[in-house]
């Protein structure tokens, strides 16, 4: 991994199109700007982890599905009763 | 086609039930070819994989839940699909279920709907720009939820 210092206020270019800056420093907080074309995808890397986690989850589930109406009848009762 | 699959053994299946994930799911990277089966359980989907008999998602159409859902994505994420935002009758949206073993805990992810051109039976994982979708839904209570708002 490269890693480069950079005070605030200070940038790194990636490419052409994409600009990193760090805009603020407070305590272990860091404000970072990104300038970048509509069409790249920035996320926080946290919710790729949380996705990547849900799906292992999802996929390791047993194949016993309930059916969703049959565990919807029972409120719908105690609703009318 | 013959498909092993994990929820019914071995199938015959239509081709037109094949869809590739050119990127695959996340966490799945390096798997691109499924398929997508109706589940004998209704509202549910499964999407086997082709190339692991072991996975399968189960799947919902968030519609079913959340009639509020919607599909907030970067243009980019349905380019690569050959979709367009005037797009909508060729596109299906789900959202993929964690099944625990308490039944009535089963949730959705919202945050990371599946976005499949119907046509073209291309398919990615998406991840929403709206922060109002998390990863875990509890189906059963918003559904619950929704009961209540209605009557």
């Amino acid at each position: 991994m490269l890693i480069l210092a950079r005070k605030v206020n200070e940038s790194i270019n990636i490419g052409d199109q994409v600009e990193i800056s760090v805009v603020d420093i407070r305590g272990d907080q860091v404000k970072i700007g990104i300038k970048a074309p509509r069409e790249v995808k920035i996320y926080r890397h946290e919710v790729y982890e949380a996705i990547q986690q849900e799906n292992r989850a999802a996929a390791a589930a047993s194949t016993d599905l309930p059916a969703l109406e049959s565990m919807l009848i029972r409120p719908k009762d105690q609703d009318e009763s | 086609m013959r498909v092993q699959t994990k929820p019914y053994g071995m199938l015959d299946v239509d081709e037109r039930q094949k869809i590739i994930f050119p990127f695959g799911i996340l966490g799945f990277e390096n798997l691109r070819e499924y398929v997508l089966l109706d589940a004998v359980q209704q509202p549910f989907y499964w999407l086997q994989s082709l190339e692991v008999p072991e996975i399968a998602f189960v799947l919902i159409n968030p519609q079913v839940f959340r009639p509020d859902y919607t599909l907030d994505v970067i243009d980019s994420d349905l380019e690569e699909i050959d979709l367009g935002k005037n797009n909508g009758d060729n596109t299906l949206i789900f959202a993929i279920v964690t099944i625990p073993e308490n039944h009535s805990k089963m949730t959705a992810n919202l945050q990371g709907p599946l976005i499949i051109n119907r046509e073209k039976r291309v398919g990615r994982q998406s991840v929403s720009t709206n922060e109002k979708w998390k990863v875990r839904h509890f189906i059963l209570d918003e559904l619950a939820s929704l009961r209540n708002e209605t009557c």
